[in-house]
């Protein structure tokens, strides 16, 4: 199974995490993993998802996490993880 | 799994550090597209290449979509044309066409360099190579994304000076050409020793004689990422600097090695080589010569400079190396002057002169590169530059090349502005006494020994 790694980061408010996640839930995207810390007033968030049973495609869904981040004045970046697999482990 | 921590350093390579894959580079074969009716070959070429290349452009983007990193160029080098257009090309003119088929199908497909104008006459020059290097000047002119290279020499067979005479004459008559933009032309234009068959960079991309129909090659990036790795190493002993140089050359190949075998699966095409040159662009933070500051020089030039750069291009191999399965192309650090910031701020300090960069070029790929000198140099000068630098490639076994660019009417000390990847530079002085004489001897020099190593 491939996953996908979506990061949000951007000034701390209310709310973030449960947008975010209400999304993935709308779109049938599956969260296998949630890390979150708060650095110096920044919110900063990883979260590894399964994306294969998607109601809409990736492409799509990076365009609509765009927005999403707009709206909350974050930053929202959605990548395959082979990215970080392929740079991190031999 | 992977962790937070894994994902932030990727990303702010990425974000901050101007980590990128510098181009995906399809290599065409265009042997097929050969025919003794000039028309025909055009048609047979433009077709070829619209075929293998339509989704390209679009691959790219799907690829820096799906991992978030940016692929800059997306170009193409075809088989070099002096081969292709041989039975067709009676006259220079007749090979200007094939510039502007190439021209054209480069502007179709959205890529923004062909390579491959080119001809391999390191022992000796065929008519059609001699019609092919004639035609440079006015090809060069007339079109916008076409590039071209010659390769003059090679370590086995020695250098053709016949050719790099001729040579000399055609970087001068480029510039003449394309005189109201500063010469561009020149910047299109390289002259190679040793020159690879898979360089996936431009200006001396080509798709060798030994290649296959199609193949890509990726060329990777990230000077800045050096740069950035080697800040938090300040002080630390030479094993420190190394061991840091080659952990992040590993990094940064593997995403380009990543990238590589994406765009072979889309486009169904093989994927040959991942070159690991440290790319510069005239961007700040993508400077080698930033990296070279960061060893511990106060500007690229200094005492210690060649030996900085020795151990950078040493350690990228290294590590390099080991992230991809197949490594070619030019492979290690590049350094033009114009299309790096902190080599044109070395040469406006003085720190910086052709001499020195010449015995930089010794120990790093590639050579003389995008080195804006006086109008007024004579095409024997320019000769005279073109075989130094042959002689080290051939002498070491590696290749080298030169592309400078006389600029027509303007004078050391002078700015010229390329524009975009190209950057600008500021005029360097060349060394003002005569090579007639040499240059105008006719002929070749011999291959030289492979023993006694001094």
């Amino acid at each position: 199974m491939k996953k996908t790694i979506i990061t949000v980061i951007g000034k701390d408010t209310v709310g973030i995490i449960a947008k975010v996640c209400t999304y993935l839930a709308e779109q049938n995207i599956n969260i296998l993993d949630i890390s979150q810390t708060i650095v110096q007033e920044y919110f900063n968030m990883m979260m590894i998802v399964d994306m294969n049973s998607a109601a809409k495609g990736f492409g799509a869904v990076q365009e609509d996490l765009d927005k999403l981040g707009e709206e909350i004045g974050v930053a929202i970046k959605c990548q395959h993880e082979d990215i970080f697999q392929m740079m991190h482990r031999v | 799994m992977i962790n937070m921590f894994e994902v932030n350093e990727t990303n702010k390579m990425i974000e901050q550090e101007n980590l990128d894959v510098r181009t995906i580079t399809l290599g065409i074969s265009l042997l097929d597209c050969a025919d003794s009716d000039l028309k025909e070959v055009n048609r047979k070429i433009y077709e070829k290449i619209t075929r293998l290349a339509k989704n390209l452009v679009a691959t790219g983007e799907k690829i820096e979509h799906k991992y978030g990193i940016p692929i800059v160029n997306k170009r193409i080098s075809v088989t070099p044309i002096s081969l292709v257009g041989s039975a067709a090309c009676k006259t220079p003119e007749d090979y200007v066409t094939i510039a502007e088929t190439l021209d054209k199908v480069a502007h179709e497909v959205g890529v923004n360099f062909i390579g491959g104008y080119s001809a391999l006459v390191s022992k000796g020059m065929t008519k059609s190579d001699e019609n092919l290097i004639r035609s440079i000047p006015m090809a060069l002119a007339k079109t916008e994304r076409v590039c071209s290279s010659i390769n003059l020499g090679s370590t086995k067979i020695g250098l053709n000076m016949d050719a790099v005479k001729l040579m000399g004459q055609i970087v001068k008559e480029t510039a003449e050409y394309t005189k109201e933009n500063d010469s561009l032309g020149c910047a299109k234009l390289v002259v190679f020793c040793n020159a690879p068959d898979d360089n996936p960079f431009m200006a001396g991309a080509f798709h060798g004689v030994t290649e296959a129909d199609a193949i890509i090659n990726v060329g990777v990036s990230g000077p800045g990422v050096v740069k950035t790795a080697l800040e938090k190493v300040r002080g630390e002993s030479f094993e420190v600097l190394c061991e840091t140089i080659k952990k992040t050359a590993f990094k940064i190949t593997r995403v380009g090695q990543l990238v590589a075998k994406e765009a072979s699966k889309e486009l169904g095409i093989p994927f040959g080589i991942i070159d690991l040159s440290l790319a510069p662009t005239p961007a700040v933070g993508d400077s080698v010569a930033d990296i070279l500051k960061e060893i511990g020089l106060e500007h690229p030039g200094a005492p210690g400079t060649t030996a900085a750069l020795a151990l950078l291009n040493d350690q990228v191999k290294k590590g390099g190396v080991m992230a991809s399965s197949y490594v070619g192309g030019l492979s290690g650090a590049f350094i033009p002057v114009s299309e790096d910031q902190g080599m044109i701020d070395a040469v406006v300090a003085g720190a910086l002169t052709i001499e020195k960069l010449e015995a930089m070029t010794c120990v790093c790929s590639v050579g003389l590169d995008m080195i804006a000198i006086p109008g007024d140099t004579s095409a024997e000068t320019i000769s005279g530059m073109i075989a130094d630098e042959m002689a080290i490639g051939m002498i070491n076994q590696k290749t080298t090349a030169v592309r400078v660019i006389p600029v027509i009417g303007k004078g050391v000390g002078e700015v010229v502005e390329f524009g975009g990847l190209l950057g600008y530079a500021p005029v360097m002085p060349v060394n003002k006494f005569s090579c007639d004489a040499f240059v105008n001897r006719a002929g070749r020099i011999p291959a030289p020994i492979h023993s006694f190593k001094n």
